[in-house]
């Protein structure tokens, strides 16, 4: 094996540090035990001063010799083998591979040490809160499921790429956009629109919208994936521009903007890395139902989840403010939520030409 | 296994105006019968009406036209007796004949009941043989599964019939010997064979054969009977003495119009049924498709023989009591009651007339109205000890255990035998059953076809089917409407799940199991003359769910003990599984370089010592023996057999 003598980095030195929690345990006559830290709401912080969320210090200890947790045990130091194995070979991969990497048939028996992708998943999670590395650190990578456009010229793979002439389509962000992956040349725009919906990027950058108001368009389709995150927390660090968020008017909108902000609950340990304390929710707001004239009709009636998900909200200590207290209990005491999309039903251009700019010349956004 | 409820007809509802109208034909009104023999007379009169009513429609502005009347006079004139045998023939559903293939069944199942009560009632173990035949039509022979017509023979080696009442046996409607005595018997009612006859008769025209000896000294008697429908009376086409190979016995033979389909309800699933709960019968069966199959004895020994009883008195109804009371040849209505009930003795019978207010020399036949009224609340107020239970003839644990073992493949067996109970004054006996698991060889079979690793989405769990649910009713096997009937709800109703039996809401239990009931008594109430569900009393049902429960509460002890072997055994089995896992996955994150049998062997240790070491072994092992504190049970394994055998099986599964 150890034909090349190649200094292991400090991620695979705290892989095979799992190798030597069993051996030692063994040696010791003792149940060989991982110390994981709880990936969960009751062990979250929120730092008020930074703006953040803090993982907390409650652990979870996963045993071996525990009915109940042995094959999860046995499946933590598979795929722990597996990522140390991507680290030899200086190669990324994704989830799902990572999945197909470590399933095999147990010998003599009948059973998989994998059923389902659902199982292996979480198991990365845990080893990169209990290693304390990061998704990238482990190379993993996420799907490229971001698109960016704007007066912006990034160097990715020695490729330079002005973000200005890609089109309507503008570049996909790679899930990996730590500085030694992917470098900023240079950045001439004022601020950076992050939108939840593909659609409503399209929009903005079909009508050029970025160029009149010299802004970088961001979006992530959903939940933006950490690439995205990681790149508008870098052009927010080292560009110092402003961030502004364009989400649907649902509690679901309302958590994007948070994770955004604040980071997410599931990987709180990362929010140093990704969030963005200083992000601004332009919209849409429960208020802009009153302001823009949106017709009722055009609304969508909360449902059970909904309402519940809006409860959850309102007691998180992240959005303890008074501004944001009465802009979800607006929403549930007018019993709708709205779509970005409903925008359209006044005009096809309404949010270039009239949402977007009546927003901004009126500074019209939550903290 | 699986039993699915069939789609009911709707012949339960029905079923109780015709049995009125069949005890009652001469109150029965017209509208049902043909007309054709009364339309000439009422012609005439029927001719001047219709004259009148024109002149009066010419005279008045034609308004409203009243409707032509019919005087009393008319209407009386077409008033007429219907034979139960007219009655039957329009309603032949009610019988069992509704649709080809069940008639075909039907047809040899009454032929079989009346060869086995026979025989037992003779005290022969009987020896039965069924023969379906395909009819050719014209020069070809059609295969059994299109074909439309059929021979069904059934020849038993029972006492057989004495030649004056062959005719009246095979060719008349409610003529028998069961209907007027209180006895366990397959039969009732006496409609059964001789209604066979008349389908084969409508369906195919051909008369039922009957061939009948009742000693070797004696001669064999050959008789072509049909029933004469308006009379219901036998007519005699042919009779003639013949040479007959069998020393004693009988054999029927019917041709009627039929429908061969194996599966469920089927004729050969009714042979087995047979089987199982009769494992002192020795069957053959030959199969349209021309098969013959052999169904031994298992069971040396002949049921006891039931005995007669008289009613009891809580059994009857008020009408019942008149006709009691009128028929009687007791002189006092005491010694009526000690006389012609069960029960009754001399002291309860005085008892009951001081109770219901009446002269201790009153003559029964004086007994009307008021009187009889308040010597009927009389009887229900008097305590009186339950009917006696030697007249019936459970089949027996023993027996039950035997019939399933033989026919079913399983890995437990248990059968458990109610003691009597009474409903509306009738005794009976509740009998259940349980064959569970596929057999040890079908286990094997499975574990081979799991060697294949299993990709995404794929599960080991065998595919969900349900319990199978046999009935019987004085040992026939009831094979449709089974939702209707008592045993299955009081199966549907028992919580399976304590037995650690799955079982969604509703549903019948889930798992490779049958489930056998039995009741046994003088008067199976079922819910239509075609025999085919037990009516649900609140007593039956009780006594089925006490015997399941029985059942379940074994299986269930015999589950939790192989469970808890097995899971002892798989948590050794999982540590040292995943152990494998794990050194191997530490051994490369260590470049290779670890000690990986000195690491193995470390974390083997410690696992022997979590679970349990040799404890486990004896858990699993051996030594555990027999069917333990499970009685009337059998355990098969793929070690051999433990429990109850019958002597006859052993060698069958040798």
């Amino acid at each position: 094996m150890a034909t090349k003598t190649r200094r292991p980095t400090a991620v695979e030195k705290k892989l095979v540090g799992i190798a030597d929690v069993v051996i030692s345990a063994a040696q010791r006559r003792k149940d060989p035990t991982l110390a994981i830290p709880v990936r969960a709401l009751s062990n979250i912080t929120f730092n008020e001063r930074r703006g953040l969320l803090e993982m907390g210090k409650r652990k979870q200890a996963r045993s071996f010799f525990n009915m109940a947790m042995a094959k999860k045990f046995m499946q933590t130091v598979l795929v722990a083998d597996a990522l140390a194995e991507l680290q030899r070979a200086n190669l990324t991969t994704s989830l799902r591979e990572i999945y197909y990497r470590t399933k095999h048939t147990i010998k003599n028996s009948h059973e998989n040490t994998l059923d389902t992708q659902d199982e292996s998943d979480p198991l990365i999670e845990d080893l990169e809160v209990t290693l304390e590395a990061l998704r990238e650190e482990l190379h993993v990578r996420a799907e490229n499921a971001g698109s960016i456009v704007g007066p912006l010229v990034l160097v990715d793979d020695g490729d330079q790429v002005n973000c200005a002439r890609l089109g309507k389509g503008g570049y996909s962000v790679p899930s990996i956009v730590e500085p030694e992956y992917l470098q900023i040349r240079r950045c001439t725009a004022d601020f950076v629109l992050l939108v939840e919906k593909g659609t409503q990027w399209n929009r903005l950058s079909e009508d050029k919208f970025w160029r009149r108001y010299n802004c970088i368009l961001l979006t992530g389709n959903g939940q933006p994936p950490r690439g995205v995150r990681r790149l508008a927390r870098r052009l927010h660090e080292e560009h110092s521009l402003p961030v502004y968020v364009l989400v649907d008017n649902d509690p679901w909108g309302y958590y994007i903007y948070s994770v955004i902000k604040q980071g997410s609950i599931n990987l709180a340990f990362e929010s140093q890395r990704m969030a963005i304390p200083k992000a601004k929710f332009v919209g849409l707001s429960s208020a802009d139902a009153e302001s823009y004239g949106l017709p009722r009709n055009v609304g969508i009636k909360l449902n059970d989840k909904d309402i519940a998900r809006a409860r959850e909200l309102l007691s998180y200590t992240w959005f303890a403010k008074k501004p944001w207290q009465e802009e979800i209990k607006r929403m549930l005491a007018s019993g709708l939520k709205y779509e970005l999309d409903a925008l359209a039903n006044k005009d096809f251009q309404y949010l270039t030409k009239r949402y977007l700019p009546r927003k901004l010349k009126e500074k019209d956004w939550l903290d | 296994m699986a039993s699915k409820t069939s789609s009911r007809t709707a012949k339960t509802k029905s079923s109780a105006a015709a049995k009125t109208a069949a005890a009652r034909p001469r109150l029965a009104t017209a509208p049902a019968k043909p007309a054709a023999a009364s339309a000439k007379p009422a012609a005439a009169p029927a001719k001047s009406a219709t004259a009148a009513t024109l002149e009066a429609a010419a005279r008045k502005p034609p308004v409203a036209k009243p409707a032509p009347t019919v005087t009393a006079v008319e209407m009386g004139a077409r008033q007429r007796d219907i034979s139960v045998s007219e009655f039957f023939t329009k309603n032949r559903h009610l019988l069992g004949f509704d649709n080809p293939r069940k008639a075909l069944l039907t047809c040899v199942k009454e032929a079989v009941d009346n060869a086995l009560d026979a025989c037992e009632e003779a005290g022969i173990l009987p020896d039965v043989v069924v023969r379906l035949e395909v009819v050719a039509q014209g020069e070809t022979t059609p295969p059994a599964s299109q074909a439309t017509r059929f021979r069904i023979t059934v020849t038993d080696n029972g006492p057989g019939i004495v030649r004056q009442q062959i005719p009246p046996i095979f060719a008349k409607l409610l003529y028998g010997s069961k209907f007027h005595r209180l006895r366990q018997s397959r039969g009732q009612q006496g409609i059964g064979i001789s209604a066979a006859g008349m389908y084969g008769q409508l369906t195919t025209g051909k008369p039922v054969q009957i061939i009948s000896r009742t000693s070797a000294r004696a001669p064999a008697h050959y008789f072509e009977v049909q029933i004469d429908t308006k009379k219901n009376e036998p007519r005699i086409l042919e009779k003639k003495q013949i040479t007959w190979e069998a020393p004693r016995g009988t054999q029927v033979t019917l041709e009627v119009e039929g429908r061969y389909q194996k599966g469920r309800a089927s004729v050969d699933e009714y042979v087995e049924q047979t089987i199982i709960a009769n494992p002192h019968v020795k069957l053959t069966y030959v199969t349209p498709e021309g098969e013959t199959k052999e169904f031994a004895r298992t069971f040396e020994q002949l049921p006891a023989s039931p005995r007669e009883i008289k009613p009891h008195p809580y059994g009857i109804e008020l009408g019942m009591l008149l006709k009691m009371l009128h028929d009687t040849k007791g002189h006092t209505v005491s010694g009526f009651l000690s006389g012609d009930f069960s029960r009754v003795s001399p002291a309860v019978g005085e008892e009951i007339v001081k109770t219901a207010g009446l002269s201790p020399r009153a003559r029964p036949r004086d007994v009307h109205g008021e009187a009889a009224e308040s010597l009927y609340k009389a009887i229900q107020t008097t305590k009186i000890m339950a009917p006696p239970t030697n007249c019936l003839s459970p089949i027996g644990e023993s027996a039950i255990l035997s019939g399933l073992y033989q026919q079913i493949k399983g890995e437990f067996y248990t059968a458990v035998s109610r003691p009597p109970a009474v409903y509306r004054g009738n005794p009976f006996v509740i009998e259940a059953g349980l064959a569970y698991g596929r057999g040890p060889e079908a286990a094997d079979s499975g574990a081979a076809k799991k060697d294949v690793p299993l990709a995404e989405g794929e599960s080991n769990d065998a595919d969900h089917e349900l319990a199978r649910v046999i009935r019987y009713a004085n040992r026939v096997p009831l094979l449709y409407q089974p939702s209707a009937c008592a045993v299955t709800r009081a199966v549907l109703d028992t919580t399976w799940r304590n037995y650690g039996i799955a079982q969604s809401r509703g549903a019948l239990p889930a798992g490779p199991m049958v489930i056998f009931v039995h009741m046994a008594s003088v008067w199976v109430p079922f819910t239509s003359e075609s025999k085919e569900a037990i009516a649900d009393y609140d007593e039956i049902h009780k006594e089925i769910n006490l015997a399941l429960r029985e059942c379940g509460r074994r299986l269930g002890a015999f589950l939790r003990r192989r469970e808890r072997a097995h899971s002892e055994f798989r948590r050794r089995n999982i540590f040292e599984l995943y152990i494998e896992e794990v050194v191997d996955s530490c051994n490369r994150l260590k470049g290779g370089r670890l000690p990986t049998a000195k690491l193995k062997e470390q974390l083997q240790t410690m696992a022997l010592k979590l679970t349990g070491g040799n404890k486990t072994d004896q858990l699993m092992g051996r030594n555990g023996g027999g069917p333990e504190g499970l009685p009337h049970s059998i355990i098969v394994t793929p070690d051999g057999v433990e429990g109850a055998v019958p002597p006859g099986a052993a060698e069958k599964t040798a």
